[in-house]
């Protein structure tokens, strides 16, 4: 027998040629991914819908005049300040969770604990902040089809005062950034299930801490839609 | 099912690509990119050193790349398989088109309000 393999008998081994993932990542990782694709449109279509209705308005209440308190203590004249604070908190428990990743890598699971707080603290932080806003804003007449009487703090000099473009505003704001809440919220309690999983024993088991990836993966999603509802709420 | 712990095990060669000091990089990029936001938010708007209609644009480009960072890092969507990334970044292409014909329509509720 010759040594030589014809070419039709040779195993192929590229990543199309069947017998493994193409993708190399399991398959729960993967179905994570397109989870959170299909949440990117969901996300999408409620900010382009927010966009849409904006660009086709003469007025819209100005960002810097509406969000410019600190709730608890600064009332007035303090614009961006809280949510900066809020994207400052989401960014730094992203941050948390990717060393959490990290430290599943290289199996060390009191460390991964450790992160894994941290990353649920600021999860509830980010909550909480999220709660006060919703209460000062509710306080001054902001809720779902409602607004305050005097509109005239919350438009900019010479734009005229639309009781039509607050309502949407209002429906707009809550409705997204509530969705959004929702969101962080899941999140965090997923991330405290993983945390109770990690504190049994369930990955050291496993050989693999795999399971903080995928939740890694949506954590992250949620800081990365908060990106965006920060630019196109606050600032625009 | 005894295939599992080892597809697992393959993996752990391909996710080298984020080290600590790495992930400190990121963050500050982020963290830098949110302050250059905000000075030009609380700063060169009000004080008329960059005009809105060229403040926005800026806005959108830096949270592009924010979201950027985020996905090739600490999604570490870069170092996956070209075919992953592939299979998530071109369907979020059709976004465009939504945003394109939102615009259009959001032009034609112009013409509808007056």
């Amino acid at each position: 027998m010759s040594a030589q393999v014809s070419p039709i008998d040779e195993v192929k081994s590229t990543p199309w040629s069947g017998g493994r993932s193409p993708f190399n990542v399991e398959y729960g990782k993967m179905m994570m991914w397109f989870f959170l694709l299909s949440d990117a449109f969901t996300f999408s279509s409620l900010l382009i819908a927010y966009g849409a209705l904006r660009f086709s308005s003469n007025s819209w209440p100005a960002p810097d005049l509406v969000f410019q308190s600190v709730p608890g203590l600064i009332e007035h004249g303090a614009p961006l300040v809280f949510v900066g604070l809020m994207t400052f908190i989401l960014i730094l428990s992203s941050v948390t969770m990717v060393l959490a990743v990290e430290a599943g890598h290289r199996m060390a699971k009191k460390e991964v604990v450790k992160w894994m707080i941290f990353t649920i603290i600021g999860g509830f932080t980010f909550l909480g902040c999220q709660a006060l806003e919703w209460t000062h804003l509710h306080s001054e007449g902001f809720w779902w089809s409602s607004i305050p009487t005097d509109l005239t703090e919350y438009f900019h000099k010479g734009a005229p005062l639309s009781t039509t473009y607050t309502h949407q505003f209002a429906n707009l704001f809550f409705t997204i950034t509530g969705f959004h809440g929702f969101h962080v919220f899941s999140g965090v309690i997923i991330n405290i299930i993983i945390t109770i999983n990690v504190l049994l024993g369930t990955y050291q088991k496993r050989g693999s801490y795999l399971m903080i990836e995928k939740v890694g993966l949506y954590w992250h999603f949620v800081d990365l839609v908060w990106v965006f509802v920060f630019t196109f709420f606050y600032l625009v | 099912m005894s295939s599992e712990p080892t597809d697992a095990h393959a993996e752990h060669g391909e996710h080298e690509g984020m080290t600590k000091k790495r992930i400190v990089a990121i963050f500050l990029y982020l963290l830098g990119i949110t302050v250059v936001e905000f000075i030009i938010a609380l700063w060169l708007v009000p004080t008329g050193y960059i005009p809105i209609q060229y403040a926005n644009p800026i806005y959108i480009v830096l949270t592009l790349f924010k979201a950027f960072l985020i996905v090739a890092y600490f999604m570490h969507l870069k170092f996956e398989k070209i075919g992953l990334a592939l299979a998530i970044i071109v369907p979020i292409l059709f976004i465009i088109g939504l945003i394109l014909v939102l615009t259009n329509e959001s032009h034609y509720w112009v013409d509808l309000r007056v």
